[in-house]
């Protein structure tokens, strides 16, 4: 049973898992960089296995000491995962000790293929889940000391390399924006945090601009709904 | 910082990050559904926060004496590259490598 359905989630996982091996390999490049020793990246990789947040996480560590400010990030920057676990309450339920890891492991790839797959019907979905799950954190975990390694036996001038997170997250932001009709959304996004950037300087901003951006789209819900009341 | 605080930080992190994925199956153990609000945020808040995320990578560069633009110039081949190949690595990789030739020869 578990043979079949980790034959059925390979061939789902293998595209993926070449994009996080090099996409760990950059963070875990960037890391060894910094000056990080190879056990941080395996942990952190390991621990947080949220990319774009393990890529915040490299700055936040070079920054001053501010653990809550650190959470609050770490929530923010993933409060989408709040609704990947809303769409998947009802096909990670009864899944016994495999939902604990199904939820820990629920980064935005694995989400997009449990969500989206249904393995036939000879294959056992919870198997199928978990598999999918695993082998996208071991893909994630090889790539990040992979890279890490690497920057033990290639020197070069690294200076400038931390730009690979402005790229990645500059990717996502053009990818989002092709993907839907409404920019506004992206638009409120870059707009409040450039006027607290701009406001409260570099080290204060992000509280201020997630507080300012959800506050933004409470006013627009509620005038959504008003208007959908009155028609 | 020091080790306890690097470790410290990581655990805020990581405690930050499995709020965001274990708070749904704890709130709606089975069957509730969630508020209308909430499903709007999840529609739009992914949007905005690449946009926020995009912001705090150019934080420091905005204040430096060129203001940015050297990440400016990157940005935008970053963008082109990825609006014309859409190719997530090659993007990443030309773009990053264009930054560092910028930061390191030209600047």
């Amino acid at each position: 049973m578990k043979r079949k359905a980790f034959q059925t989630a390979l061939p789902y996982v293998l595209p993926i898992g070449a994009g996080f091996l090099f996409l760990g390999a950059s963070y875990g490049f960037l890391m060894h960089s910094k000056g990080f020793p190879l056990i941080y990246t395996m942990l952190m990789s390991c621990f947080i296995f949220a990319g774009s947040m393990e890529f915040v996480t490299v700055d936040l560590l070079l920054s001053a000491f501010h653990p809550v400010h650190a959470f609050f990030l770490a929530l923010m920057v993933n409060a989408r995962h709040l609704f990947y676990g809303l769409s998947m309450l009802d096909k990670y339920k009864n899944m016994g000790w495999k939902k604990f890891y199904l939820i820990y492991g629920m980064c935005d790839e694995t989400f997009s293929i449990n969500c989206t797959v249904t393995p036939p019907d000879d294959v056992d979905q919870g198997w199928f889940m978990f598999f999918v799950t695993l082998l996208d954190h071991i893909f994630w975990v090889s790539g990040a000391v992979l890279g890490g390694a690497l920057g033990y036996l290639i020197h070069f001038d690294t200076q400038g390399i931390e730009f690979v997170m402005t790229a990645l997250f500059v990717v996502m932001f053009v990818n989002q924006w092709e993907e839907n009709q409404d920019h506004r959304p992206a638009l409120i996004g870059v707009g409040c945090s450039l006027l607290c950037l701009l406001i409260f300087g570099s080290t204060n901003f992000i509280l201020p601009a997630m507080g300012l951006i959800l506050l933004c789209f409470t006013w627009r819900k509620s005038r959504l709904g008003r208007e959908e009341k009155e028609q | 910082m020091t080790a306890a605080q690097s470790i410290l930080t990581i655990l805020a992190v990581v405690l930050g990050t499995m709020l965001t994925r274990f708070l749904p199956f704890l709130i709606f153990p089975e069957g509730k559904t969630p508020p209308p609000f909430i499903t709007y945020l999840g529609k739009v808040l992914p949007c905005a926060v690449i946009g926020l995320l995009v912001v705090y990578c150019l934080k420091d560069a905005v204040f430096t004496s060129l203001h940015g633009l050297p990440e400016l110039l990157a940005i935008i081949c970053v963008v082109i590259l990825q609006k014309w190949k859409k190719n997530m690595l090659l993007s990443m990789v030309a773009g990053t490598v264009i930054y560092m030739i910028l930061v390191q020869a030209v600047f």
